[in-house]
């Protein structure tokens, strides 16, 4: 990460332990947001979309442009400049994520299960590099102004509004995609796709429409979360996306895999112990401490926390 | 002799006048390109070391990295603090980097496919994580461990790049004579067993996951040794030279030079190495090059560049069928 989280000293009183607790959920939500991707794709694929985390950086480094762009053409009221970026942004993504499914993994369907993972690190690698060379290896900042710095005095403590403005948009977003995966016929498609691609085939349901679909919606939400991260952090960075992509893959892993409302737990339950781990023990170790977590949960419960999937002959 | 297809040629003269080019080399071209292929060279033992696990025994392993800084930083740490010389620590590099495996893979090595592969890639970050952190003081944080001595092979120290070219080929020889011996032995058979399908080889009477940390612990001695041979050559060591990048080659050396094809292995270093340099005006779009090269090598042509002959037999009995040999998903 460009910068780390503001650290708190080890001090223990309640009200640091409550903007832990805030940092913790708001990280979290953001790594939901990605691991849902995750799933969702391990869901009807049962592939690790290693490209995944990149699409998450290219989604911040549209949203620079996007933000510079229309403050240059005259445009500076946060209410119209940040549903441009987001839309664009998540939309533009989403595109990116169903080009590379038709070119990097759609050809290699049933083709064992080496060359799509080295497909994926190779979709990666390709994304990462292109968007150092159109955008240059610096750091690519967000504009002055384009956010409220504006911070709330509740009970002594000072909580900035943007990081309760990210909890929330994260849960909307986590909620929308709820519904329409339990309450909508295609949702219930891609559940279907899920379970079997065969049986979900004979009740009508065009396979590979439900996977184009995942791969719409699932970077487009890694966008949004990658684009509040850069605005809060207000700097992003084109390696940014591996180590968050890797940590957000920890948190499906760590709900369960392939299962959606895990992948929201799990990114929830990744941010808070980060958060707190790096406040009371150790931030140099903070990262370590995401892997160490994943280790434990595969070797301990390989099911996730919700596993109700049954995981055979792991 | 005109009439004598290519491939009727003995194998044996082959590989003999593929090693007298190796031997010839340093003579014919300047310091750089000898420099640029010790490099290479070193690539070579880490791959062949990775094409154990990933090419034999069919274990994704996305952390080789790891074992590799385990072996330099053994040597760095020993040599520098305790003066032990550095030839003496090839095999203790070794020893500790395979020890250091058999710790890590234990509990994991009943994981399967992609969790395998992300756990090791889990272990490679904790282990750079760790060097940069500098526990006890050993490791030197961000800024590593210098001043590690050449090795000292008591007639002479090995220093300019043609000694370690040949220092470096000599490793490279036993390593391809023991692997090829180990691919035909018992246990490589076993892993080829494993490979394929881990039910049957267990029903087979095989013990399948004693023989996959052995797959672990030998790779992981040979990277410990080539970490040896880096830290010396380079007499200095980073945790950046041992990130998730180097894996990604490594793992990518084996799998577009042939998963299980030694030749493959060899010729996917030299092209790892080589083509870079040759394309020296596009470095700064080099590795977008290589990223499109993995994609396109899995989609036209995954058996890679130089199939190990059980691909070919395979691929002559079914044909059409794309043999990939599949390290099973943990949902199947």
């Amino acid at each position: 990460m460009p910068r780390p989280l503001p650290r708190c000293g080890a001090g223990g009183s309640m009200e640091e332990f409550v903007q832990q607790l805030l940092n913790g959920l708001t990280v979290g939500s953001g790594y939901a947001l990605v691991a849902l991707g995750y799933t969702m794709v391990y869901g009807v694929l049962k592939l690790i979309n290693f490209a995944h985390g990149d699409l998450f950086m290219l989604g911040t480094y549209l949203a620079v442009s996007m933000a510079v762009s229309c403050l240059g053409a005259g445009l500076a009221s946060p209410w119209v400049v940040l549903p441009i970026i987001f839309l664009t942004s998540m939309g533009l993504v989403g595109v990116a994520g169903v080009l590379i499914e038709r070119t990097a993994y759609r050809p290699l369907r049933g083709a064992g299960h080496l060359a799509p993972v080295v497909s994926a690190l190779g979709a990666a690698v390709v994304i990462q590099n292109a968007v150092m060379l159109a955008y240059g290896a610096n750091y690519q900042v967000f504009p002055e102004g384009l956010v409220p710095e504006a911070r709330w005095i509740v009970a002594g403590m000072n909580i900035p509004v943007l990081r309760v403005a990210m909890l929330v948009l994260s849960l909307i977003l986590m909620a929308i995609l709820y519904l329409f995966i339990q309450r909508t016929t295609v949702g219930a498609a891609i559940r279907a796709t899920s379970l079997d691609h065969d049986t979900a085939r004979l009740m009508g349901i065009d396979i590979n429409r439900i996977i184009m679909l995942v791969f719409l919606i699932g970077p487009a939400l890694g966008a949004a979360s990658g684009i509040m991260i850069g605005l809060y952090y207000r700097q992003v960075y084109f390696t940014m996306g591996w180590i968050y992509g890797l940590k957000a893959f920890t948190a499906a892993i760590l709900g369960g895999i392939g299962n959606i409302p895990g992948a929201m737990v799990g990114g929830m339950i990744l941010g808070l112990f980060e958060t707190l781990a790096a406040g009371y023990i150790s931030s140099a170790w903070k990262d370590a401490f995401a892997f160490v977590l994943l280790i434990a949960i595969l070797v301990l419960r390989p099911t996730g926390l919700l596993g109700e999937r049954v995981v055979e002959k792991l | 002799m005109g009439a004598v297809p290519l491939r009727k040629l003995p194998p044996g003269l082959w590989r003999g006048l593929a090693l007298a080019a190796a031997v010839a080399y340093p003579w014919l071209v300047n310091d750089y390109w000898v420099d640029v292929m010790n490099f290479c060279g070193i690539y070579m033992l880490l791959g062949l070391s990775l094409n154990i696990i990933v090419g034999y025994a069919g274990l994704f392993n996305l952390g080789h990295a790891a074992f590799y800084a385990v072996g330099a930083y053994t040597t760095a740490i020993l040599s520098t603090r305790f003066g032990i010389p550095s030839l003496w620590l090839l095999p203790v590099s070794a020893l500790a980097a395979a020890a250091f495996a058999y710790v890590i893979s234990r509990p994991i090595i009943h994981l399967r496919g992609d969790y395998l592969c992300v756990v090791t890639i889990g272990f490679g970050e904790i282990v750079r994580i760790a060097l940069i952190n500098n526990p006890g003081g050993l490791t030197g944080g961000v800024n590593g461990i210098i001043g590690v001595p050449r090795p000292d092979l008591g007639l002479f120290t090995v220093r300019s790049v043609d000694q370690y070219y040949y220092f470096i080929l000599f490793f490279i020889v036993l390593f391809v004579w023991g692997m090829g011996r180990l691919e035909r032995s018992r246990i490589g058979r076993a892993w080829t067993c494993i490979r394929e399908d881990e039910t049957a080889a267990e029903a087979m009477g095989i013990d399948t996951a004693s023989l996959k940390l052995l797959a672990f612990v030998l790779g992981a001695a040979g990277a410990g040794l080539a970490g040896n041979i880096y830290a010396t050559k380079m007499t200095l060591v980073a945790p950046e030279g041992f990130n998730f990048w180097e894996s990604c080659v490594m793992f990518c050396i084996v799998v577009l030079g042939g998963t299980g094809s030694i030749p493959g292995v060899i010729v996917a270093s030299l092209g790892m190495a080589a083509l870079p340099e040759l394309f020296r005006e596009f470095a700064r779009a080099r590795m977008l090059v290589f990223g499109l090269a993995m994609v396109l090598m899995m989609i036209f042509r995954p058996q890679g560049l130089w199939p190990s002959a059980h691909w070919r037999r395979q691929v002559k009995r079914e044909s059409g069928v794309t043999p990939m040999p599949s390290a099973g998903s943990p949902a199947q």
